[in-house]
């Protein structure tokens, strides 16, 4: 039965590999491997299937706008006439793939905006809430927040990028106890209302982070973007256990206390990344549930890869727009929300998992939160890995400590000019000298960060943040710190070594480098992802 | 004897600058006691003859042991009393002497003549100049003086010319290879050739080759370096021709070149016109380095088989010319010097004394021995090659000259058509570097011709020169004067002077690779960015198109001119440029000035406010597309050293403006505007070429900047007058034109790179709204 059909789609699965089990998909950049595992001693965890989407989108929106969670009286109460109104929505990180249209942000701005209308707010500011992240371009403002509003807001200037650099745009609102500072963006500050509206695709997005990190700028950011409270957060996907959620939960206390108010809209969206049907399809099933029809799509897809360049893979991979269904709308009081819409994101992506191995493998798909219509550098290649895929876990991570990590990726040495300027630099001269994140963090992160024409392209063009790069490197910090060695399938070598990995042309040779460390038997897990997925393992 | 003769004598010395007459002063300072030298130098650019006297002689390695044995002071001591050097000029009257040089000369008990232009390749009247009208010069003024000094002249074997069988040591005219020479009138004659030939290079159709063939070389980089480099180009021409002249003549009367022709010339004119003044002659062979005195394998400069030895072990000269069963005459130094003073210290003659200092005729050594012993030490001490492998020596099959040239030619000709191919193809970088290596391996090939067509002719010259009067003087000498001065040629062991004195020397004083070098080779290219990326450098200026992004003024007005029009009327504006390509690039070569004034003409009518905003947009979607960023982190890291950084670019300023940041200024032309539309005309001379040379000198200048101090990087010959204007010049991804420049004169050559990944289009234009 297809699944969009069953009425109670399955959860997430822990298969453990015979040697019956039929070779595994590993996303490998804009390609894919079909690798076999070795049997007896290896694990494939596959996500669950995508859950049931809400049948009337809109109205659900419009339920939620009017009855929020926690102490906050409904929208329309808080709109009134006169008032200064800033919608912040978050930007082109999310989700991955984008969204088909209409993306959600699109669907709340405008019903929020009705509302706003008919309250008769004239003063309304939408600000992509883009923290250090590039500039979004018109075409993907246009994308997130639909034409008809941005027609009605780009003629006077009303709809716009958050610039974290604008000297005369950023205050300074306080300090927390622990002595970190909260700074967020002018007319945010000064609005009555601050409407949030985001989309938690994974569970460390929304809550106070929406604001208090993506309406930010480095003066706060560094206090929990660090070496340190990335070691310390065990793991950043899990709230509870995170030192970078604790941090910007005490500057959120911070905002709420001097008067900013937020009406928080969270969205969660389902594991419908490839689509039912359609051609990519196959990507979101079994191996050994495809059908003749997906063994010959994914054939003749590889066989066309195969033949295609680099920049024309790239082009049409990152033409795939992903037909998510919504699965909840959460609207209200921050934290009051932000509880509801974990449990939701929970739903989706939690598996259970038993134990942990002494190799963890994982499939490197063609993008990540930094390279939407961009090219996906060495660095984004690592912290996608290192940072995201490693981290996606509750509990205790999926390979032991001193365990391997082996990923696939071709990770070519390309960047893109325009949106990873400084990334090139940190490639060429900072991982030249360490891949140390607390030395690089010491000797060089404040001269990117306060660098002048990185300021500028920031500001003016769409180049991520001088110090941006070292975040990316800062999110592998727990998994450098947890691992006796990374290896990279089909990776390019000299890219890979700059890094301080270890490459492979494939995976048996992996699994020989990692043989070093954890010896000719070793136990293996694969993650299956995406569609994502979270481990709870216990 | 020799030294009782000689003691308290004062002697004139010339040509003591040279190989042998270094060698003459260091011997009689260190054997004749009390002696008085007196040294007629000729200044040299600032330097004076005494100050050449220290530096150019007294310094030289060859007093190394003179100044270990007296110790410092009593070198000085030795060279302050025995030594003075009179300014001089042989080819001036009076030898260009003052009174007091006049007066010492006068004084002098002996003068020995060793000044000489000795290169193979000197134009016909330099040499008729400096090596016959020299010593008829110095003649003269000891005439004038009344001074009967013996004179030695030094003269060579080869004044016998090409000819088989034995050469006397005897007056010219008294040798059965006489040639009656009219030295006067072919003095005459070869000033004339020099004029005739100095008219000819200013005909018009002459001055219109040259002129192409610098325009070929340099690209068009400005009317003044055209010019400069057009006139290098004449004397070049003028010098080959008078070359070609001196060899031509030389070669129509039996001798190898103009060097032996006009020394038989300057042989019979002395003896002509000496009047009173005893003479003595001195012919020696080819002289090369020492055999025992100063020390063994000391040399001075370069000599004539060095090169050819250098080459045959760098594997560059596969063949030479020669037989194997010929001899060739080689003589040591010392030997020559010590027969020179020997000659020196006997009674003046009263008929010229004719001595040959030679081995052929005692102590031959045959080319084919000769040959396997460079073979066999090139074998067991091979030069290495760039990446530090042994160069095999090849075997000489002595296959005669004819064929040597013949494969040299061929193998010339095939680098010039690659070459020249090479040239018409747009590339850079890297592969514009192909061209300076094949120019390497021709001018590699040039020299290699050249020694064979030059030396050849000695190689296969059959004489043999006579001896006897040398041995004769050798067996009349005290036993204490033969250990001091040595110049019996019997004495010599070829196997010895050949393998353990003589390629040793040569190799160190080549300067050739022989044991592996440990820093690789890019350890120059790190060595010269250093010296760019020194705190002390105080400007970095640096061009635009093709130095920091891959894109030019065309692509910009493309982009700009498309931004806002429909498909169809793109397609005309493409199709249209299109056409109009070939005849733009033809005003580019010719003149970018002009093409720029007419190209910004497309500008007319263009709205300001709309050009500015879809500028910055071209920014962000084009031009970082097209950067270099390792260019613009060089930028970046020499403000970061504190230089100032400046940007000179002939694109437009509002192109640029967003590149503001990166520089310290930058220097644009900017269009005119009336009303809120750009008129199409430049409001000031863009600042190319020449001009980009004043605007920088005139930067440099108002902030009170050295350029000697500045760093300046770009492209094209045609930013060679920005280049030359500064002290340390890069060449960024050159075309072949600048890649064979830096390469010759030893700039920095980058290749900056988009970085891979950058969204690639094949057409500049404008993005469409979605």
């Amino acid at each position: 039965m297809p699944q969009n059909q069953r009425k109670h789609p399955r959860p997430g699965l822990v298969l453990d590999v015979d040697r019956t089990t039929p070779p595994i998909l590993f996303h490998h950049g804009e390609g894919f491997r079909m690798e076999k595992l070795p049997a007896g001693r290896s694990r494939v965890i596959y996500p669950a299937e995508p859950l049931p989407g809400v049948p009337n989108p809109n109205g659900t929106i419009r339920h939620a706008l009017e009855n929020p969670l926690g102490d906050s009286p409904p929208l329309s109460a808080l709109l009134k006439s006169g008032m200064k109104l800033t919608i912040a929505f978050d930007d082109i990180s999310l989700p991955l793939p984008p969204m088909r249209k209409p993306d959600i942000r699109q669907r709340i701005i405008e019903a929020v905006l009705d509302t706003a209308a008919s309250a008769g707010v004239d003063d309304v500011h939408l600000i992509a809430a883009l923290a250090l992240h590039r500039r979004m371009t018109e075409n993907e403002l246009r994308h997130a927040v639909g034409d008809r509003v941005f027609d009605a807001f780009a003629p006077t200037g009303a709809i716009y990028n958050h610039d974290a650099e604008d000297p005369d745009g950023m205050v300074v609102i306080g300090t927390t106890p622990h002595g970190e500072e909260v700074q967020i963006n002018k007319r945010a500050a000064e609005s009555d209302l601050i409407i949030y509206v985001n989309i938690n695709l994974v569970s460390m997005d929304g809550g106070w982070k929406s604001t208090a990190t993506g309406l930010s700028g480095y003066t706060a950011l560094r206090h929990h973007h660090n070496p340190q409270t990335m070691v310390e957060s065990r793991s950043f996907m899990d709230q509870e256990n995170s030192e970078l959620h604790k941090s910007n939960w005490r500057q959120g206390k911070v905002l709420k206390e001097s008067g900013i108010k937020v009406f928080q809209i969270e969205t969660t969206v389902n594991n419908n990344t490839f689509g039912y049907d359609g051609p990519l399809a196959m990507l979101q099933k079994r191996e050994w549930e495809w059908n003749f029809k997906d063994r010959m799509t994914f054939l003749s897809m590889q066989a066309g890869l195969k033949r295609m360049s680099n920049s024309s893979k790239r082009k049409s991979f990152q033409g795939w727009h992903s037909p998510y269904e919504i699965t909840s709308v959460q609207a209200g009081e921050v934290e009051a929300v932000h509880k509801t819409t974990t449990e939701n994101v929970y739903k989706q992506h939690l598996v259970q998992v038993e134990g942990q191995t002494d190799i963890l493998t994982m499939g490197l798909p063609y993008i990540c939160p930094y390279n939407v219509n961009s090219v996906m550098n060495p660095i984004l290649v690592a912290c996608l890995g290192l940072g995201y895929f490693f981290n996606m876990y509750k509990g205790k991570p999926l390979v032991r400590k001193g365990g391997v990590v082996i990923m696939t990726h071709p990770t070519p040495w390309e960047f893109h000019p325009v949106h990873h300027p400084s990334y090139i630099d940190f490639f060429e001269r900072v991982l030249s000298e360490t891949t140390d994140p607390t030395v690089m963090s010491q000797k060089y992160e404040k001269a990117f960060a306060e660098d002048d024409w990185y300021r500028h392209l920031y500001r003016t063009s769409h180049a991520y943040h001088g110090v941006h790069p070292f975040y990316m490197w800062y999110w592998c910090a727990h998994a450098l710190d947890h691992l006796s060695e990374v290896v990279i399938v089909g990776g390019n070598q000299e890219a890979v070594r700059r890094m301080g990995f270890r490459s492979a042309t494939t995976l048996q040779d992996a699994f020989e480098i990692a043989s070093d460390s954890v010896g000719f038997s070793p136990t293996v897990t694969h993650y299956h992802s995406p569609p994502i997925l979270m481990a709870d393992v216990t | 004897m020799i030294k009782e003769s000689l003691r308290g004598k004062k002697i004139a010395i010339t040509g003591s600058t040279g190989f042998l007459g270094t060698a003459l002063v260091e011997l009689l300072l260190r054997e004749i006691e009390d002696v008085e030298l007196r040294l007629l130098i000729r200044p040299s650019g600032k330097r004076s003859a005494s100050k050449r006297l220290e530096r150019d002689i007294l310094k030289n390695d060859a007093f190394d042991q003179l100044k270990e044995a007296l110790g410092t002071s009593g070198f000085k001591d030795l060279t302050d009393n025995a030594v003075s050097a009179l300014t001089a000029d042989i080819s001036k009257n009076n030898l260009g002497l003052d009174d007091n040089g006049l007066r010492e000369l006068s004084e002098c008990d002996v003068v020995i003549h060793s000044a000489a232009a000795v290169s193979f390749d000197e134009p016909l009247d330099r040499a008729a100049e400096v090596n016959l009208m020299g010593p008829v010069r110095l003649v003269e003024t000891l005439q004038s003086l009344d001074a009967e000094p013996h004179l030695v002249m030094v003269s060579t074997c080869y004044v016998a010319g090409n000819r088989k069988g034995t050469a006397p040591e005897k007056p010219l005219s008294q040798s059965p290879f006489y040639v009656p020479l009219n030295w006067r009138e072919e003095t005459e004659a070869a000033r004339r050739t020099r004029s005739y030939t100095e008219d000819d290079s200013r005909r018009s159709e002459n001055l219109e080759k040259f002129r192409t063939e610098a325009k070929n070389e340099l690209g068009a980089p400005g009317i003044s370096l055209i010019a400069t480099k057009t006139e290098q180009i004449r004397e070049r021409w003028v010098k080959d021709k008078m070359v070609e002249a001196g060899r031509e003549r030389a070669t129509s009367l039996g001798f190898p070149d103009a060097y032996a022709f006009t020394k038989a010339m300057s042989e019979q004119a002395v003896q002509e016109i000496r009047g009173n003044i005893p003479l003595s002659i001195v012919r020696p062979s080819i002289i090369e380095s020492s055999w025992d005195k100063p020390n063994s394998g000391w040399i001075r400069g370069f000599r004539m088989a060095e090169p050819i030895i250098l080459n045959f072990g760098r594997g560059t000269l596969k063949e030479f010319p020669g037989i194997p069963e010929g001899i060739i005459d080689v003589i040591p130094v010392d030997l020559v010097a010590s027969a020179i003073v020997a000659v020196a210290a006997q009674e003046k003659p009263t008929d010229p004394f004719v001595v040959q200092v030679a081995s052929g005729a005692c102590n031959p050594i045959k080319i084919g021995i000769l040959a396997d012993y460079v073979h066999e030490f090139f074998g067991n001490f091979p030069i290495l090659d760039e990446k530090n492998q042994p160069i095999t020596p090849s075997k000489w099959e002595f296959p005669g000259r004819g064929r040597v040239v013949t494969q040299l030619t061929r193998a010339k000709r095939i680098l010039q058509l690659a070459e020249n191919g090479l040239h018409k193809l747009p590339i850079r970088g890297n592969q514009a570097m192909i061209v300076a290596d094949l120019e390497e391996k021709r001018n590699e090939l040039d020299k290699a011709m050249e020694y064979i067509t030059l030396y050849g002719k000695y190689v296969e010259c059959e004489a043999i020169y006579d001896v006897s009067n040398l041995l004769g003087l050798w067996d009349s000498l005290e036993d204490s004067d033969k250990s001091s001065f040595l110049f019996d040629p019997r004495v010599i062991d070829w196997r010895k002077y050949v393998y353990d004195i003589h390629l040793p020397t040569v190799v160190t004083q080549g300067r050739v690779k022989t044991t592996p070098s440990s820093s690789p080779p890019t350890s120059r290219n790190d060595r010269l960015r250093k010296q760019i990326l020194d705190p002390t450098r105080q400007l970095a200026v640096f061009d635009l198109e093709n130095t920091l992004i891959a894109s030019n003024v065309v692509s910009s007005w493309g982009y700009l001119a498309t931004k806002r029009l429909s498909s169809q009327d793109r397609f005309r504006i493409i199709s249209k440029t299109i056409l109009e390509a070939p005849s733009m690039l033809a005003m580019d070569r010719r003149d970018r000035t002009d093409f720029l004034r007419n190209f910004y003409r497309k500008y007319e009518g263009a709205p300001v406010l709309q050009i500015d905003e879809d500028s910055l947009e071209m920014f962000n979607e084009f031009i970082l597309t097209k950067s270099f960023p390792a260019a613009i982190r060089r930028v970046r890291e020499h403000r970061a050293l504190g230089h100032r950084t400046l940007l000179i670019t002939g694109a437009l300023d509002f192109v640029v403006q967003p590149l503001k940041p990166l520089f310290d200024e930058i220097l644009a032309p900017s269009l005119e505007m009336k009303g809120n539309k750009y008129s199409g005309r430049m409001t000031q001379v863009p600042p190319i070429g020449e001009t980009r040379a004043a605007v920088l000198r005139n930067y440099a200048d108002m902030n009170n900047l050295d350029l000697k101090e500045s760093v300046a990087y770009a492209d094209s010959t045609s930013d060679l007058p920005m280049l030359e204007a500064v002290g340390f010049p890069v060449a960024v991804n050159p075309e072949t034109k600048l890649a064979t420049l830096a390469r010759r004169r030893g700039w920095l050559v980058e290749n900056f790179q988009p970085i891979s990944g950058s969204p690639k289009r094949t057409l500049p234009l404008g993005s469409k709204k979605e």
